[in-house]
């Protein structure tokens, strides 16, 4: 069923895909989106995370247990510990939009079966009809929030350009809604990224069609929906400032702008603006700095580097913070610098792509899930970069690979893995526009070996067991690997970003 | 899954014809992957049982085994299959494999091993659908395995459900495309494997025997001597090969009863849309205007699904239907189309004709399952793309017997994955018979549909995709008919509980059934008059 039609050029010889796209882009939209779904509801079938496993089970319970909580409590003791809030079982570390959310699903849960979410008799309740709701939870906000968004993009991104390829379009549609680690994470391990990455997806649409208001506003709800969205931050931010600036009255422009933020922040917390204390109280909730510096394995520098520093060791959490800080923002400074000084909707997604990664791979307190935000803009960039996309998706997977065999979601995963690969390289395509520029730094002998060592590495982390005086040998293997492709996909993104730049004052020049 | 990937690399650099069809294959493969954990019927734990008595017991006792209440009823060569199988299951978990221990055993292991043997088992159908396809154009091709490949029945039935439908009917197929070719002899022995697979294929085989009389044997008697003799004993290898071991050990009576066990109803637990649902509709109701009109109807006590009761009728006004009746009612409905093949016997028109015969043993046959709708759709997709009237029909055929399967997932879990399936392929089917037909046959009439351009702000590039308007359309009925399948759906999902409870709980099933038996039901109408009508 897979319906998914790629990508064939109309005007090629061998046109045999132009019937799934010869409708228009409704019709593509239909079914790659039914399709999708279906991937989605098939992949829900398999286990979540902690399924089974008392006393604190994992991301499924915690998500239950915020429903749990926001339909029984007042609005005001979400976020406080109290006797029948106990924080330190799944406490409410999210923003308020996904308070707000779990408030509506849990509605929801509860009018289908109110004992899956009973204060207190629910903690830790699983059951076939629980799971199923919830999971269809996800998929419900899944359909309505990021496909919608993606739609919008895609729409809004093929119509500006000379780029009206169908076939194009179809397979880039593809692409964004058959993500495989956003699947993943959303409907196998359970969360609900589905919502503050489609709010980004949004605002990045929005933008491109020059409504950089409503911009402002989808991005801080995805904002307030999860504060790792903050990873787009200094790209927003550099882009909306650049353009600012270039307008006749930038102070005016940059105020208004400020204005829509802190009017979309004012909604959205107003059951907290009562006083100071309790917009604290919220706050201290979201920034979980007693966490340390990484969790569990994660592809980023501070990680992978620990293999020879022990950071944790070395430095006080209070240091340590200051030197990621800085790490972070010297690093996204760059591509900073770049859209402030000359902003472009190309750029600006290579800039989101950037940041995104400076604050995956220098950030305090990363999760391996986060790839999933620097992943977002590669994917928007699928066509510009279809090699650099391909690569990184192939190491963001590996990347959660160690979570997912935690999880129980091997199955699904070398399925997934194997669907990407399969509509990537759907037959009948051409990729005129293939860069290898990035190709061709590796050198093709040194790729084929990655590539290897790639499946190596997937096979002995299912089979074999590590030597007892290492038990994390492979994870750190991997980890190791997946930072160093990481890091050189973004130097590649953040050099290609300065050259369009260039290409940008080329085009200048020959223009007048 | 990682070799897949490795395959699907080549697939990158080359187009051909069949890496194509393997990406369809590969891509559908994922999906019944993904599938794995999802429900599965009696009928899992049925073959789990067929694996553990192959495997442990010799073979005079295969079809005497009543360790569990699935005993082995598929010929031979099924059990065969069956006992290739163990082998390897008694690799992977031995108590798959075990008599007592391993009854209704169903951990991951077990589970994943015969769903994957299920997945590997279709390359038989892709291997069949290749053949058949291969001399068509690409365009032709690529509508045919996405309807064939990624048919939702079969998704439904093998890859949730359970069954090896997919294996069969390939081999069904592989037949198929031999008989197209003129390789009669080849295709009446493939024919002859099938039956010894699975029996109830054996609808088509007054088909096959008229076909292969007159395209095979017939001409001179002694060519035609010498063929029949050929044709038999190719034929009659097979079944000695299949059946000779038991006939050996003089249990080919017990074989025989255990293949076809006449003390089931005429219809299945769930009806299958067939005739008989009006039959059955129509005693009812008769019986329930006698009643009103004063005369004494007594309320039957046996019911239709099974006939273990004894030989009381099920029905109160119409006169007791017995296996024999439905016999003679497909033989009779079949005999145009042995007709038509015996004036005429066309290697073109066989894939029609042996989907008609199975159409027919669907309608009027005993004890229906509503899964043998399979064993038409899927031959009748391969002339799906012949004439604009085809695709029309197989629009209809192919959801309304899709959507007649429905109640085999009746699980909360699979709901949306049916439903999916569904509508993904309806719509497939759509945008596929669209492009087909406006290209072909409908071209002359693009100039005038010129008027309302397409309102899509993008791709207007003023190519054949902005003049598309007509083609493929379905008729108001149809659509109408359609309609109708929403909104039993709606009815039995939504307000049938909603308004009457757990009253009738029964009532939409039969909705169901009654309601795809209009289509069925006109599906052969169609069928029947287009087999007539050809020269």
């Amino acid at each position: 069923m897979g319906k998914v039609k790629k990508v064939k050029d109309t005007a090629s010889d061998d046109d045999c895909w132009w019937w799934l796209v010869q409708k228009g882009t409704a019709f593509v939209f239909i079914s790659v989106g039914l399709f999708a779904l279906l991937v989605r509801v098939a992949v829900s079938l398999h286990p979540y995370s902690g399924a089974g496993n008392p006393p604190k089970f994992g991301d499924y319970e915690a998500q239950r247990h915020w429903m749990e909580l926001t339909i029984n409590l007042p609005v005001r003791e979400w976020y406080r510990n109290s006797s029948s809030n106990d924080l330190s079982y799944w406490g409410l570390d999210y923003p308020p939009l996904t308070a707000y959310q779990s408030f509506i699903h849990g509605l929801f849960l509860r009018f289908f079966h109110p004992d899956s979410v009973a204060l207190f008799t629910s903690r830790g309740h699983e059951s076939y009809l629980g799971k199923l709701l919830m999971r269809w939870t996800v998929l419900s906000s899944d359909a309505l929030i990021f496909f919608l968004a993606v739609l919008y993009f895609i729409i809004v991104h093929y119509n500006q350009s000379s780029r009206n390829r169908k076939s194009e379009l179809a397979w880039h549609m593809a692409m964004l809604l058959l993500n495989p680690c956003l699947i993943l994470i959303d409907h196998g391990h359970f969360q609900y990224n589905c919502i503050s990455l489609g709010f980004t997806v949004g605002a990045i649409a929005s933008i491109f069609s020059g409504k950089d208001f409503v911009a402002s506003v989808l991005y801080c709800l995805a904002l307030n929906h999860k504060q790792m969205s903050a990873y787009f931050a200094p790209a927003f931010f550099s882009y909306l400032l650049g353009k600012c600036l270039r307008h006749k009255h930038p102070i005016l422009e940059v105020s208004k702008l400020g204005l829509v933020v802190l009017g979309t922040f004012a909604v959205v917390w107003w059951p907290y603006l009562y006083s100071t204390h309790s917009i604290l109280e919220v706050l201290s909730r979201l920034a979980p700095f007693e966490r340390g510096l990484f969790e569990d394995y994660v592809a980023n520098f501070w990680c992978a580097s620990s293999v020879l520093i022990k950071w944790k060791r070395l430095f006080t959490t209070e240091s340590l913070k200051l030197i990621s800080l800085t790490a972070t923002v010297t690093t996204c400074l760059p591509s900073m610098v770049q859209q402030i000084k000359s902003p472009s909707n190309q750029g600006f997604l290579y800039a989101l792509l950037n940041s995104s990664f400076s604050f995956y791979l220098f950030s305090f307190q990363v999760h391996e899930k986060s790839i999933l935000l620097p992943l977002l803009p590669a994917t928007l960039l699928a066509v510009e970069e279809p090699f650099i996309f391909r690569w990184f998706m192939q190491f963001a997977m590996l990347s959660m690979f160690p979570l997912i065999c935690r999880d129980n979601l091997v199955v699904p995963y070398l399925a997934l893995l194997a669907l990407f690969v399969l509509i990537l390289c759907a037959p009948g395509q051409h990729r005129v526009r293939e860069s290898n520029y990035f190709l061709s730094y590796l050198g093709s002998a040194t790729m084929h070996l990655t590539l290897c060592l790639y499946f190596v590495l997937h096979i002995v982390y299912l089979t074999m067991h590590p030597p007892e005086k290492y038990p994390f040998l492979f994870e750190a293997i991997i980890m190791n690997l997946c930072f160093s492709q990481f890091v050189l996909v973004t130097l590649g993104c953040n050099i290609k970003q300065w050259l369009q730049l260039d290409l940008l004052r080329l085009v200048e020049i020959t223009n007048f | 899954m990682g070799k897949e990937k490795l395959i699907v690399k080549e697939v990158h650099h080359s187009h051909s014809p069949k890496t194509s069809l393997w990406w369809f294959f590969l891509v559908s493969t994922c999906i019944k992957v993904l599938l794995f954990p999802s429900y599965h019927s009696t009928d899992f734990e049925v073959h789990r049982n067929w694996l553990a008595l192959t495997h442990s017991l010799p073979l005079s006792q295969w079809y005497f085994d009543e360790t569990s209440p699935w005993t082995l009823d598929y010929p031979p060569f099924f059990a065969y299959f069956e006992r290739f199988l163990s082998i390897f299951a008694h690799l992977i978990d031995p108590q798959t494999v075990h008599l007592q221990e391993g009854l209704n055993y169903s951990s991951n292991k077990v589970v994943y091993f015969q769903r994957v043997t299920v997945v590997l088992s279709d390359l038989s159908l892709l291997y069949g659908v290749y053949r058949l396809t291969r001399n068509l154009d690409s365009r032709k091709q690529k509508l045919i395995w996405s309807l064939v490949i990624w048919s939702p029945m079969l998704f439904i039935v093998d890859h949730v459900h359970f069954q090896y439908n997919g294996f069969l009917i390939g081999i069904l197929l592989m037949s198929l495309s031999y008989l197209e070719e003129g390789r009669d002899l080849l295709g009446g022995f493939l024919f002859a494997v099938l039956l010894c697979f699975k029996h109830l294929f054996a609808v088509a085989a007054p088909v096959y025997f008229v076909y292969l009389l007159r395209h095979y044997c017939w001409g001179g008697v002694v060519r035609g001597f010498s063929r029949l003799l050929i044709m038999g004993g190719a034929v009659v290898a097979v079944f000695a090969s299949a059946f000779g071991p038991f006939f050996h050990l003089g249990q080919i009576q017990q074989v025989i009863q255990r293949l076809f066990p006449f003390g089931r109803g005429l219809c299945h637990a769930y009806w299958a849309p067939n005739f008989w649902v009006f039959y059955i509709m129509s005693d009812k109701g008769l019986a329930f205007i006698f009643r009103k009109l004063g005369f004494n109807i007594q309320t039957p006590t046996a019911s239709f699904t099974s006939g273990l009761v004894g030989d009381s009728s099920p029905f109160s006004v119409l006169p007791q239907i017995t296996p024999f009746v439905t016999f003679i009612m497909v033989l009779l409905a079949l005999s145009p189309c042995l007709l038509k093949a015996w004036k005429n016997p066309q290697p073109q028109m066989i894939s029609r004709w042996v989907a008609y015969a199975y159409t027919c043993g669907f309608l009027y046959g005993w004890h229906v399952h509503e899964k043998a709708s399979l064993h038409f759709v899927i031959p009748l997709a391969i002339v799906a793309a012949q004439t604009l009237e085809d695709a029309r029909h197989y629009f209809l055929l192919s959801i309304v017997s899709c959507y007649s399967i429905f109640p085999l997932l009746f699980e909360a879990q699979e709901y949306p994955i049916k439903v999916l399936l569904l509508l993904l392929h309806s719509i497939l089917m759509w945008s596929g018979f669209s492009a087909q037909f406006y290209d072909g046959t409908e071209t002359t009439e693009a100039p005038t549909t010129n008027s309302k351009k397409k309102s899509y702000q993008f791709g207007s590039e003023g190519d054949s995709g902005t003049t598309m308007k007509k083609g493929f359309v379905i008729g108001w009925i149809e659509r109408i008919y359609l309609i109708g399948l929403v909104v039993v759906e709606i009815w039995g999902q939504i307000f049938h509980p909603l308004l009457l409870g757990d009253k009738f709980a029964f009532a939409p099933l039969m909705l169901i059934s009654i309601y795809c038996a209009f289509g069925i039901m006109y599906s052969w109408i169609w069928q029947l008059v287009y087999i007539v009508k050809s020269i």
